[in-house]
């Protein structure tokens, strides 16, 4: 194996023709960057409309469930996977021969430069990715230009937050508004109880957006009469989960969405 | 001191242990608040923060702390009486896993989010069967032994149907939601729960509470107690009924919170002279105790990671309910 990651870096120089991607991040990425006939092959989540921005587009490809047996069948010339996922299968199909590119998530948006930058290297489309990140520098750009102003809460189902070291608190740092879980000590993906939501009286509350219609108890949070009577004091703003589950061009419309909920209350009390 | 005498102190003290704890229940909490300043927004007037912290998440919590507490400990303590069995508990004869799975039931189908009710009341009505099954299972006379199989044997089926409805549930996050759900908790309950619950737990405290003198007389023997005027129809309609109602109400709010209804009875029957009618009482408030200090301790040990209620009664309970059988394994068979 440290034999071919070695050699890696020479064969990535001669343009893969048959990719396969296992990962949702690295689904969009490569949707995203590669050429015409060139992506193979996207794992199912990517025509997921709740996770996959380009769901849309994931028609056009193979789908594929991350699974050794059918990667195999495809006879890709490049595979690529995230480096938290399917380990078993990328650690196969490597001593089966297969070239393997992981791609780490990501959690801000340098690392988002980079892995689009890696990508276009990857799939010698080094243009279309800078293309790309030039797009996503400039609406960065336009956003730092006036940024927004106040205390913001992320609460999800089952009463999850996001403090820093998530791609959404990097998202919220972007607009200018302040997330409260830094000041509790959360950092990464934590709970929030609802106490403690209700005592910081954020000015904006970012509530997950994909609902889901089934009966679960991820959402009694949701239908609480704390909630509820707090909901209707503070602003509430729903941001798609697909925006940023992954980091992508696509999570600047997360920062968007954020910045325009900030300037809708900022109007709201003038 | 003669024996009424101890025994309303021993009332008076439990009493005032459970008062004190209820205070303590309402001012515990993530959200850092005085404790001045949290008892006088559950009277003052204003809409605050702080107003809706206490009304609307730590009220509901300390009540039904002490409500599915009692509950526990006055169900525990009726149960061991009818049965005269000294392992008779709602989680061992299998009320609780029963109850646990009309509340599933009620949740995966989308009932209780269309109609609340629904909620407790189908945990009551798979308490009941649950209750009605081990007494058929174990007779009348069942020793030790037949309840505690006829027990398992009811919790094995309801466990086994619960995983059923999480199945075919179209959730896929439902066991996993479950198998937490069934620990107990009290976290973020709200006034809405104890509306729901209140009812059917006062009802079965109620019933309970009418079978203290039946169970005096029914330490004699059943025959003795038949001869002596009790009616055994009617005495085994409020034990099952009464335990169902306020058990399968609790659980399904709460989830499943074993050990408290099997431990607390047997702590405080040495204290009250061997009498059910006086245990009951003592019982309830020894119930209402102990649920409330594991909530209490749930929230300080740790605030940020929602620790189960269930899990911190079995970690203390199952240790003394070893050391329980131990001393007097001599006289269970």
């Amino acid at each position: 194996m440290a034999a071919l990651a070695a050699c890696a870096p020479a064969r990535a120089e001669s343009v893969p023709k048959r990719v396969v991607s296992m990962n949702l991040c690295t689904d969009q990425l490569a949707m995203l960057i590669a050429d015409e006939d060139q992506l193979h092959s996207v794992s199912h989540l990517a025509a997921d409309p709740g996770a996959s921005v380009l769901a849309g587009r994931a028609g056009a490809y193979v789908v594929n469930h991350g699974l050794a047996e059918e990667i195999f069948l495809m006879r890709p010339d490049l595979v690529i996977a995230g480096t938290y996922t399917t380990r078993t299968t990328v650690a196969l199909l490597r001593r089966l021969g297969f070239r393997v590119e992981e791609f780490a998530p990501e959690t801000g948006f340098d690392d988002i430069r980079q892995n689009i930058a890696r990508m276009g290297a990857i799939l010698g489309r080094r243009d279309r990715a800078a293309a790309l990140t030039a797009a996503l520098d400039a609406g960065l750009a336009a956003l730092a230009a006036s940024p927004a102003e106040g205390a913001v809460a992320v609460y999800s189902s089952n009463s999850y937050t996001v403090g820093p070291g998530s791609l959404a608190d990097a998202v919220i740092a972007e607009t200018g508004l302040d997330n409260i879980a830094a000041a509790m000590g959360i950092s990464g993906a934590g709970r929030l109880p609802l106490e403690s939501l209700i005592a910081a009286d954020p000015d904006l509350v970012v509530t997950g957006a994909q609902r889901f219609d089934d009966p679960a108890l991820a959402q009694e949070n949701f239908r609480h009469p704390a909630f509820r009577a707090f909901a209707r004091q503070t602003a509430e703003v729903d941001i798609p989960d697909k925006y940023w589950l992954c980091g992508a061009p696509f999570t600047l419309i997360a920062a968007r969405i954020l910045k325009r909920a900030a300037r809708r209350l900022e109007a709201g009390q003038e | 001191m003669s024996e009424p005498a101890r025994y309303r102190l021993l009332l008076a003290l439990l009493g005032g242990a459970t008062t004190v704890l209820f205070v303590l229940s309402l001012t515990v909490g993530p959200a850092a608040i005085g404790f001045g300043d949290s008892l006088a927004a559950l009277v003052s007037g204003d809409g605050g923060a702080i107003v809706l912290i206490m009304r609307e998440i730590r009220l509901p919590r300390a009540l039904l702390g002490l409500m599915i507490g009692a509950t526990l400990g006055l169900s525990g303590a009726a149960l061991q009486g009818y049965l005269r069995n000294p392992l008779a508990e709602p989680g061992l004869i299998g009320v609780s896993a029963s109850a646990s799975l009309g509340a599933v039931l009620a949740i995966y189908t989308g009932l209780s989010a269309a109609f609340p009710l629904a909620l407790p009341l189908s945990g009551l009505a798979a308490a009941v069967a649950g209750v009605v099954v081990v007494q058929a299972l174990a007779g009348m006379h069942g020793g030790t032994l037949t309840i505690i199989l006829a027990g398992v044997a009811v919790s094995s089926f309801a466990g086994a149907m619960t995983s059923l409805a999480l199945n075919l549930s179209p959730n896929p996050f439902a066991a996993l939601e479950i198998l937490f759900w069934m620990l107990g908790s009290l976290t973020d309950r709200s006034m809405d729960h104890v509306w729901l619950a209140g009812p059917f737990i006062l009802l079965g405290w109620a019933m309970l509470a009418m079978l203290a003198r039946p169970l005096d007389t029914l330490t004699l023997g059943e025959d003795a107690a038949t001869s002596l005027g009790v009616d055994m129809r009617r005495v085994r309609f409020l034990a099952v009924f009464g335990t169902a109602a306020c058990v399968g109400a609790a659980t399904a709010v709460a989830g499943a919170i074993g050990f408290v209804g099997l431990v607390v009875p047997h702590l405080l029957r040495p204290l009250v002279g061997a009498r059910p009618s006086r245990l009951l009482p003592a019982s309830a408030l020894g119930g209402a105790c102990v649920l409330m200090m594991a909530d209490i301790l749930v929230r300080l040990i740790a605030p940020g990671r929602d620790l189960k209620l269930g899990v911190l009664t079995a970690i203390v309970g199952a240790p003394f309910f070893l050391w329980l059988i131990w001393r007097s394994r001599g006289r269970l068979t």
